[in-house]
């Protein structure tokens, strides 16, 4: 056997370590993820039993899931409207019966999510500054623009509207203060990242010629990070349509008062009316917002 | 004339700069030179007071500059212009505009903001650029150029500032030997026609020789070495860099950026051969 050089023996012993303590971490990650998992699967009663009558009038116990699946098909059956080939067209008037009031709320959601947009960006934009560990003049402001955005985003739209609805009566204006509101919180997270990861030297060149903080930020970081501002953007541009239709449920404007009504007096053939022209709207802003996006992506050869 | 005493700054148990205490006069052209982690770099930034120093003093013109604040701190960092191994362009924006980001100390908060800046600023930074052979890419985005182009980007941007100073932190690292050649020359040149006091952090050893009127040497923080190039003797280069784990000597060949070595100082051999 020949004995290996010292340097190398030395590094055979550092490798084995090294794999030994790697196996270690995986090992115990692996039964930590695993223990979690079925913690919370448990709690949320995904292995609850429920008593169900079966057809030949038996009564069993049965894994809850299994049961309630059927029952899913059924609701989406009782959504589908009669259509016949030959009375299609009259079939189809009944089924948007109330176009015209859906058409005039589906703008009124789009509107809500623009203007949402509008209200997220400037706020989110004018905070993600202080909100980056790379470019906060102190930790105090940064904890406190960090700890703002955290509140406003895990406060769910819906609450936001609640409170808002509360405050200045139902209509659209209480939609767009609370989409906006939480659309801030979440883009200023996602600019206060795309500003960490931004390349410092333009900062520091700026901060060299003798720039203040506004001109380090306005020189060095903007240019980088305005193509990921805009991706962002668009693409909460679209959650927010989303948004804006629900968001009606607690009567802050657009189509969600429509699916609150229909649900109610269980209208179900609306419903589906309703999903289907939310469904394509979303379809169409997504296509729309996507092809925007990568042609800003790819056209990034001006600085703004 | 500008006067350190006793600077030093530490990072935690480490002392970059330990003391330092040198004079420059108006007008020297200075190549500071040293092995990696010397403090040459700190004490450039120190200067520019992008650093702020643990200790000592910094006087320009008999004027402390070390504890200077807001506006004041901005137009003296404005008035002593720094150049970077990574240039530290705006990568996304024209030449035109990075040039004139020079100005941005004179420059109000609206018209910064906005990017207007003054039709002299415009002036002044197209001339700059014109007196670095960089007038046709005046409307480039800074990020398509050379490396060299870049770096005279940064040298014109710095003209702009109309410093007193020029600080240079390894501004040929990262260059080709005709680029690095193309820089040193726009400095010097800078320095003779325009009387700025340059200091220049380099590597290369014949580079320093061929250029500077004085060379200050660091180790650990230290003046180890300053005076001429031509007092800059074997031995004393062996101090600085510490050559002790190595076999042989320096050889000034090994980081030579000259493209034409005949032209003027043979490369030799620092020590033995």
């Amino acid at each position: 056997m020949t004995t290996l050089p010292p340097a190398i023996a030395q590094f055979e012993t550092d490798y084995a370590a090294v794999r030994k303590s790697a196996m270690r971490v995986n090992l115990v990650s692996t039964v930590l993820f695993a223990f979690c998992f079925f913690a919370a699967a448990s709690i949320g009663g995904f292995f609850d039993m429920t008593d169900v009558t079966l057809s030949n009038g038996d009564r069993v116990s049965m894994w809850k899931i299994w049961a309630g699946l059927p029952r899913l098909g059924e609701y989406l059956y009782k959504t589908l409207p009669v259509l016949h080939l030959e009375t299609l067209g009259s079939d189809l008037a009944n089924w948007f019966w109330r176009w015209k009031v859906w058409l005039q709320l589906l703008l009124e959601t789009i509107l809500i999510a623009y203007l949402a947009t509008l209200l997220g960006v400037a706020g989110a934009f004018l905070l993600s500054f202080p909100a980056s560990r790379n470019l906060s003049p102190n930790t105090f402001v940064l904890n406190l623009t960090r700890r703002y955005l955290e509140i406003v985003r895990t406060v769910p739209e819906l609450v936001w509207a609640l409170i808002f609805v509360f405050c200045f009566g139902v209509g659209p204006l209480a939609g767009v203060l609370a989409i906006g509101l939480h659309a801030t919180g979440a883009l200023g997270k996602l600019y206060s990242e795309a500003n960490e990861n931004a390349d410092m030297r333009p900062v520091e060149g700026i901060k060299a010629s003798g720039g203040s903080w506004f001109d380090q930020i306005r020189y060095g970081i903007v240019p980088q990070v305005v193509p990921n501002i805009i991706s962002y953007t668009l693409l909460r541009f679209e959650i927010n349509v989303r948004a804006s239709s629900i968001i009606g449920f607690v009567g802050a404007g657009g189509l969600g008062q429509e699916i609150r009504v229909a649900m109610s007096l269980q209208e179900y053939t609306d419903l589906s009316a309703l999903f289907l022209i939310i469904f394509v709207t979303v379809i169409i802003m997504d296509t729309v917002s996507e092809n925007v996006r990568h042609r800003i992506i790819g056209l990034t050869g001006k600085g703004v | 004339m500008l006067v350190v005493e006793k600077l030093s700054k530490t990072f935690g148990d480490l002392k970059a700069v330990d003391g330092l205490s040198l004079a420059i006069p108006k007008g020297q052209m200075v190549g500071v030179i040293g092995r990696s982690g010397a403090g040459k770099s700190t004490f450039l930034r120190m200067v520019n007071r992008l650093t702020d120093p643990s200790f000592g003093t910094i006087i320009c013109d008999n004027r402390n500059v070390t504890d200077l604040r807001g506006r004041d701190l901005r137009l003296w960092r404005a008035s002593c212009a720094m150049i970077f191994q990574q240039f530290n362009l705006i990568e996304r924006m024209d030449v035109l505009t990075n040039v004139m980001a020079g100005r941005i100390a004179q420059t109000g908060f609206l018209r910064s903001m906005t990017r207007s800046f003054t039709k002299d600023d415009r002036i002044g930074a197209i001339h700059a650029l014109d007196r670095l052979d960089l007038a046709p890419q005046a409307l480039q985005r800074a990020g398509t150029l050379s490396g060299g182009q870049q770096q005279r980007v940064a040298i014109a941007k710095a003209l702009v500032q109309n410093p007193q100073i020029m600080l240079a932190d390894e501004p040929i690292a990262s260059l080709d030997p005709a680029n690095a050649t193309r820089v040193m020359d726009a400095l010097r040149e800078i320095n003779q026609t325009d009387g700025l006091t340059v200091l220049v952090n380099l590597h290369t050893l014949d580079t320093a020789r061929a250029y500077c009127d004085r060379i200050i040497a660091m180790r650990e923080g230290r003046v180890q070495f300053d005076g001429t190039p031509a007092e800059l003797s074997n031995e004393k280069v062996r101090e600085i860099y510490g050559t002790h784990d190595l076999s042989g000597g320096i050889n000034e060949a090994v980081t030579s950026t000259s493209i034409a070595p005949n032209s003027f100082q043979q490369p030799r051999q620092a020590v033995g051969a």
